[in-house]
């Protein structure tokens, strides 16, 4: 694994990965008070996934992102206020409030978007690659996926069609053990997932999601193999969301045990104590950092529930060019 | 008589019908453990065990197509596709295959196969969990389409599509399922393809379906105490659709309002709206209304969501301005 040499590098991980905790965490109030409404998949326990491979990114390069995607939209750069403001359906939302959650996406980050449906991200990322090829650019495309959406026709259908034409395609693979209540195990025919990248003849590796250093590594290297015009691959990513799949989830389908389990292996932890272990960040860094994303989110929350809903004649707008 | 929850009465005409016939199972996206999406399905797991309340994997035209094969060799599947927006992913099996099996072999096969799926707005979901769909079936010939307002009639039409023969999609209503309403202890049975005339009137009709009903109920009561006479018609079945209620009631009123939740350009009530042309023309004093949705995908803002959608007061509105 490469080593962490500049403090700048740790304290931006570090602030991605907080960014999104606290983003969500957040948004679970918003939610519960009512503020926020409709649903909201959240991200917290998966940040280093999301963060790991953005690092290996460039602001030029593409995603597509899931239902889960408010974590994929922060490490892409998009703006918290405006992302904030997108879920609560506000005219200053990214999107101007109607996309909301399921649909966030600043664009002008890469970001091709959030998604309803599971999978719905599949095929665009193809297409995405095919025009990296045809323009003939060296952008990659990263289409973040959940485990369940491994099991969707289109899933194999797009990989086959990028690993035919060997389009700069990377698939990030959120393994955080179930599709909504629907553990892998009792979901996939095959449970190590990587696997499935083999018969679309691309490369794969499974790596511990929680570790900021390992996604990005890993991503990095496909990413340049990509570049380089030798195709598609595969990361599988085994990581853990914290929360229900949405509000409702009394989470029967899995232990206190394996929540417990996981929440020792929490992604922000991890690396702080990484950090100040190798004496690149102190204790304090870490707390200030701590304190600054907490008025970020402040901000952005404030920002959010000040802004107007947006003019009832925006209901007929954006339908087309 | 006993109230139960919309819900409630869609899980008791599943259970009930699975004790009758081991035929009938039921399977979907966290059908089984989570008890669905929006809990319709709570308790069956616990009750009729693995393989017959199956957890899918999320593959919807497998799951959709899965149901057919099952249907056509012996099984009465019940699959539940958790929000109507995701058919989509399975409207070739349905178009292709559940729909014109039976035909293209001669009618030498039946298609025991319910389609339970849910849809509409409410719960600012945006556009891919609000949308209202049933136009997509309603143009398929060979399937029948049911989408009930109120839980008795959710019950007895459940149990009437799981005993069908033909290949049923039943559309619920996510902002209906806590509505109560009166249902018998005792089993019934409701006919499919009968409209439900709610309530008599006699200077406009107003049909609708499924949670826009329940906008039109409040509306014709509200226009009553201002000294109009409203009959109500819940068409309750699509497909096939029970035009001879309709012509029966518009030439006792000779306006018809029809309203829909569903896109406006190509929605069921344009069908409607030609038939009672060809049939009651000469019964009109007005143009046929219709009070949609509005021609774009559910936009996530709460008072957007609002506008895009019939309620109360427009229909009340369209039911004025159609009588001056
Ligand atoms: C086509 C489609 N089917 C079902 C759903 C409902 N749904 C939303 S998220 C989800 C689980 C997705 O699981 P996974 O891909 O593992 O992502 P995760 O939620 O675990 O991040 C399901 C079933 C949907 N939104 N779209
Ligand atoms: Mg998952």
């Amino acid at each position: 694994m490469s080593p962490l040499k500049d403090k700048g590098t740790a304290i931006f991980y570090l602030q991605k990965m907080m960014e999104i905790r606290q983003f969500e965490d957040k948004i679970m109030d918003l939610l519960a008070q009512n503020i926020a409404e409709g649903g909201s998949h959240l991200y917290a326990g998966e940040e280093a996934v999301a963060v790991g491979a953005m690092a290996a990114l460039r602001p030029d390069d593409f995603i597509t992102s899931t239902h889960r995607g408010h974590g994929h939209a922060i490490a892409k750069g998009g703006k918290l206020n405006e992302l904030m403001a997108e879920i609560l359906g506000k005219a200053t939302g990214c999107c101007k409030g109607k996309g909301g959650s399921l649909h966030l996406a600043d664009v002008s980050t890469g970001n091709l978007g959030a998604n309803g449906i599971v999978g719905g991200g599949l095929a665009m990322a193809a297409g995405a690659g095919l025009s990296i090829k045809l323009r003939k650019t060296d952008q990659v495309t990263l289409c973040f996926i959940g485990d369940g959406a491994t099991n969707q026709g289109v899933f194999h259908e797009s990989l086959n069609m990028v690993g035919t034409w060997r389009l700069p395609v990377i698939y990030i693979v959120e393994n955080n053990l179930y599709g909504m209540s629907v553990s892998v195990k009792r979901a996939s025919a095959v449970t190590d997932l990587a696997k499935k990248a083999v018969p679309y003849n691309m490369p794969a590796v499974t790596v511990f999601g929680q570790d900021v250093l390992a996604v990005k590594d890993a991503v990095e290297a496909y990413v340049k193999s990509a570049r380089a015009g030798n195709g598609p691959a595969m990361v599988v990513c085994d990581t853990y969301r914290y929360y229900g799949h949405s509000r409702s989830d009394p989470r029967v389908y899995r232990t206190k045990e394996e929540e417990k389990y996981w929440a020792e292996q929490d992604p922000i932890k991890l690396f702080s104590v990484k950090c100040v272990k190798e004496g690149l960040l102190s204790q304090k860094d870490v707390e200030e950092l701590d304190k600054f994303v907490e008025n970020e989110i402040e901000e952005a929350t404030k920002f959010a529930i000040d802004s107007p809903l947006p003019n009832d004649a925006e209901l007929f707008t954006d339908l087309f060019a | 008589m006993r109230e139960i929850a919309y819900w409630q009465a869609i899980n008791e005409a599943l259970s009930e019908e699975m004790t009758k016939d081991p035929g009938v199972f039921i399977m979907g996206e966290d059908v089984a453990i989570y008890g669905g999406a929006y809990a319709v399905t709570r308790g069956l797991h616990a009750k009729f065990g693995d393989e017959r309340v199956r957890d899918t994997a999320i593959s919807e035209a497998a799951i959709v197509g899965a149901g057919l094969g099952a249907a056509i060799t012996g099984m009465r599947p019940v699959v539940e596709i958790m929000y109507v927006d995701f058919m989509g992913i399975a409207m070739d099996q349905l178009n292709n295959q559940i729909a014109k099996i039976r035909y293209m072999f001669g009618g030498k096969t039946k298609v025991p196969l319910v389609i339970r799926t849910e849809g509409g707005a409410g719960r600012t979901l945006g556009a891919h969990h609000s949308q209202s769909l049933e136009a997509w079936f309603t143009h398929i010939p060979g399937i029948k389409v049911v989408m009930p307002s109120t839980p008795y009639d959710a019950k007895g039409l459940l149990k009437a599509a799981i005993r069908e023969d033909n290949p049923v999609v039943y559309i619920e209503h996510k902002m209906l399922y806590n509505t109560k309403g009166q249902v018998p202890e005792e089993e019934y049975l409701l006919p499919i393809g009968k409209a439900d005339v709610k309530k008599q009137g006699k200077d406009v009709t107003l049909l609708s379906w499924s949670l826009t009903l329940l906008h039109c109920l409040k509306a014709a009561e509200e226009l009553e105490k201002e000294g109009v006479s409203v009959e109500v018609i819940d068409l309750r079945t699509l497909a096939p659709l029970d035009i001879d209620t309709i012509v029966n009631s518009v030439k006792k009123t000779h306006r018809l309002v029809i309203a829909h939740e569903a896109w406006k350009t190509g929605g069921f009530a344009g069908e409607i709206a030609a038939q009672v042309m060809e049939k009651a023309f000469d019964y009109l004093d007005a143009p046929v209304c219709r009070v949609c949705g509005a021609d774009v995908p559910m936009p996530k803002a709460p008072n957007l969501e609002k506008l895009a959608i019939p309620n109360k007061d427009t229909i009340k509105k369209a039911v004025k301005e159609l009588l001056v």
